[in-house]
């Protein structure tokens, strides 16, 4: 079938001001639209610029925004997004090349919410493993599953509209800690998320659940954020 | 501004370039170098699980882990090697959850175990629960838990960079040169130690389960440094990657129970190998699939066969098998049991394929996977060129770009993710102590030449060749040719196909003129590196006359212990093709018939 592709394109080299341009191909209805960016580069115009890598869904490198949605290239299927489908960057970060957006600002954000595992105590005696009950790894599960491709905190209108807000990935990523019964450190970030860069500016608009490739629940992420804040209860 | 001195620079923020990184960085000053945000490195993509004797669930033996690989590599891993890995993993697996990975737990919370092909008690045969895992993501949870602690620890990081060339000096390694993304700048990091970890090359095939960004690298780079790579024509073909697309199911669909069926309804596996069936290795796995298509026996006469994880299907064949569990009981497993365990590979049967592997079987067919050749190394890390394992000064090497070697002709399942975090551990640990006991060597009078040139040849070709033409023909030469069977009049044939797009690829002309995410002269750099490994790869492969592991020669057709119980060192000087080997290290464990 005759696929048209709508791209949004931005060479800061050459272009004063970004433009659209359109694409003719052949595609199968199973093709993930990424293998057509791939082909409209390897034979239209080379000059596009994308990230890309592991295509199946699991690094997040291309997400972007397909049909006005943000979603990732290599998951959105043509049989799923039809055969006029319009590519752009996503929103909210800066666009440096065609759909390749400058992610420091989005890595920031994360790395404010002490990403890490954190446990000062001594390790079990025996030098074996910190015991968890299936119960309590249950507990962050959905939240470890996160990749960072930012297709979540891209589609927030509170990101968009905020200088500072860390943004729903950060909170994810900081769920996935302050949930873990082996981290010590939940006071912390739950405090680093009390600032007004923090959970305040989540007003539960559900886009970033809409939109997460791994189908993490992330509005009630930051929902259960907000409780442990409130009431200084991690169950 | 461009020029960056650290006593150890870690090209790769995989698994191995980030534990290198992790463990340089507390005693020298390091960088990790990466061509894509550590987070998005293949090593992410890696589902079942990571190996060790932890004998959470049942009775296991660092001794079993140790045979068990030793016969995975049809006896060409070198054992000492395979001794080191298998004795480190418990601590190994030990110190990734002391880091927090989130491994799943058993009912007592130690970290949960499921069997994996190849992996058995030596005294029944019968497979054995040693792969511990987090879901159907443990390469995921290693490499955050991973990238976690390296910023943790305040590891420098230069994200986007494109590693070019590495710069040699009287043979020993001064450092690397690569190129900022984001401006087209070239950078010249000065160091004492280098740590290539750079990941495989699977792209070089047509289905593949790999990445894009697995185009060998470094392996590459290596080998135009004049330097050998070791084993190349070992390449693993996994055994169940989604019909056409190539995308991994990991083989922990079969440790939780999942079985492979032919186009007549029939399980296939008891035939190739009776006492572990489905669970025997890859490369027996892959031949007896493709053995069942080639037979007639593919789904509709196509080329695929299905894998089956339909719960009942799954209490069947358990209770045929006489699989219990650890108390005893009869094994049962639900949908919502297998969805928690397998929740990746649900997704992927859905939005690829549009079906429920809960209710439905997945058309599954071998996939390009894994590189078990590579950069020759000892089981240090450090870089080695000939069959007395000289050392290269300054130069290192861990994971999938390295070859120890630990996998030999066959690497089994999980031992990728404990090989990365094994040897990228004391890769690190030995880079950090040479740069302490070293000085800085001078660097070559212009030490971005050649990455310059490199660039240059790609900007000025007279354009008359298309990169995705000739990528697209490598992959189905290297793919159709010197795939899972072999022989000699085709791996020829490839030799003479992949050369003459050699050529083709001088002609190539980038059409982007830019600086600034000129990815289209990435990719056309990218594709120069395979191949050159693809020569490299089937020359190997038509040389080696023998089959082992992964490599099945049609017209050798045994294994051939007399002639071939050697590893194969392969370099390059100008055009000419070098071949010698070197012995392979064997403790205890004599090669012996591989029956599973």
């Amino acid at each position: 079938m005759l696929v048209t592709l709508k791209i949004f394109r931005f060479n800061p080299e050459i272009d004063k001001k970004w433009h659209y341009e359109t694409y003719d191909l052949e595609a199968a209805e199973t093709d993930r639209v990424l293998d057509l960016l791939e082909k409209v580069k390897g034979y239209q115009d080379g000059t596009l610029s994308f990230r890309r890598s592991c295509a199946h869904g699991v690094c997040g490198s291309d997400a972007l925004r397909i049909n006005g949605r943000n979603q990732l290239a290599c998951k959105a299927l043509v049989r799923d997004v039809g055969i006029k489908i319009t590519v752009e960057p996503l929103l909210g970060l800066k666009v440096i090349k065609d759909l390749i957006v400058d992610m420091e600002p989005f890595f920031d954000n994360y790395k404010a919410v002490l990403p890490y595992f954190i446990n000062n105590s001594p390790l079990p005696a025996n030098g074996k493993e910190r015991l968890q009950s299936p119960e309590q790894r249950e507990r962050f599960d959905e939240t470890t599953k996160c990749i960072l491709c930012a297709a979540c905190t891209t589609s927030c209108p509170s990101y968009w509209g905020s200088e500072t807000y860390l943004g729903p990935a950060a909170l994810v990523t900081a769920h996935r800690f302050i949930f873990d019964s082996r981290d010590e450190a939940a006071s912390e970030r739950l405090h680093i998320l009390s600032e007004t860069s923090g959970v305040a500016r989540c007003h539960t608009v559900f886009n970033c659940t809409m939109a997460c490739p791994r189908e993490i629940q992330i509005t009630r992420a930051i929902g259960e954020l907000k409780m442990a804040m409130v009431t200084g209860k991690l169950d | 501004m461009n020029n960056h001195e650290f006593e150890v620079v870690v090209v790769g923020a995989g698994g191995a370039g980030l534990m290198a990184g992790l463990y340089a960085s507390r005693s020298a000053k390091t960088a990790v170098i990466s061509k894509l945000y550590p987070t998005r490195s293949h090593t992410g993509a890696a589902q079942g699980g990571i190996s060790a004797a932890l004998g959470n669930l049942e009775e296991d033996r660092i001794e079993w882990h140790t045979y068990d690989s030793v016969k995975g590599s049809d006896y060409l891993g070198d054992q000492d090697a395979i001794e080191f890995m298998c004795q480190e993993a418990p601590e190994a697996i030990l110190e990734l959850e002391h880091m927090g990975l989130p491994f799943d737990r058993t009912a007592e919370g130690k970290i949960s175990q499921r069997p994996f092909g190849g992996h058995t008690n030596n005294e029944t045969g019968k497979p054995v629960r040693r792969a511990c895992h987090a879901a159907d993501r443990t390469g995921h949870m290693i490499l955050q838990t991973l990238y976690q602690q390296c910023l943790k620890n305040k590891v420098n990081f230069y994200d986007e960079f494109q590693v070019l060339d590495l710069l040699m000096v009287d043979g020993k390694a001064v450092g690397v040169v690569g190129v900022e993304l984001s401006t087209g700048e070239l950078h010249t990091f000065h160091a004492k130690s280098v740590i290539l970890a750079t990941g495989g090359h699977g792209r070089i095939f047509e289905v593949t389960s790999n990445a894009y960004a697995y185009t060998g690298d470094g392996a590459a780079m290596v080998l135009r440094r004049g330097l050998p790579l070791e084993d190349m024509e070992f390449f693993q073909f996994h055994p169940t990657g989604i019909y056409k697309l190539g995308i991994l199911i990991t083989e922990g669909v079969r440790g939780e129970g999942g079985i492979l069926i032919n186009g007549k309804g029939e399980r296939f596996m008891p035939k190739y190998a009776p006492t572990v069936k489905d669970l025997a290795s890859r490369d027996v796995i892959s031949r007896a699939i493709y053995t069942e298509i080639r037979e007639g026996r593919g789904v509709n006469g196509q080329n695929y066969v299905y894998l089956d994880v339909r719960p009942e299907s799954v209490i069947r064949y358990a209770a045929l098998d006489g699989r219990t569990n650890s108390d005893g009981s009869p094994f049962i497993v639900t949908a919502d049991e297998l969805l928690k365990k397998l929740p990746d590979i649900v997704d992927f049967n859905r939005v690829y394929l549009g079906i429920d592997p809960m209710t439905q079987m997945m058309p599954i067919q071998p996939t390009a996977h894994y590189t078990m050749g590579g950069i020759p190394t000892n089981k240090f890390g450090e870089v080695v060129i000939d069959d007395k394992n000289t050392v290269v000064p300054g130069l290192y090497a861990a994971g999938e770009c390295a070859c120890v070697s630990v996998h030999g002709g066959n690497r089994l399942g999980t031992n990728s993710l404990l090989d990365l975090v094994v040897f990228g551990k004391y890769a690190g640990l030995r880079a950090a102590a040479y740069a302490g006991q070293t000085e800085f060597e001078k660097l070559p009078v212009d030490p971005e030449l050649d990455a310059r040139s490199q660039m240059e040849m790609l900007r000025r070709g007279s354009g008359t060749e298309n990169v995705l033409d000739i990528s697209q023909e490598m992959k189905k030469v290297m793919f159709d040719l010197v795939g899972i069977y072999r022989n000699e009049k085709d791996m020829q044939t490839a030799i003479e196909k992949v050369r003459a797009l050699k050529a083709r690829y001088k002609q190539v002309k980038i059409r982007d003129a830019g600086k600034i995410f000129n990815t289209e002269l990435i990719n056309a750099w990218e594709l120069g590196n395979m191949l050159d490994l693809a020569e490299i790869i089937a020359v190997s492969a038509l040389n080696r006359k023998e089959s082992r592991g992964g490599h099945s020669r049609e017209d050798f057709p045994k294994r051939d212990d007399k002639e071939w119980l050697k590893h194969t060192l392969v370099s390059k000087s100008a055009d000419e093709i070098k071949m010698s080997y070197k012995p392979v290290t064997i403790t205890k464990y004599q090669p012996k018939e591989r029956v599973y």
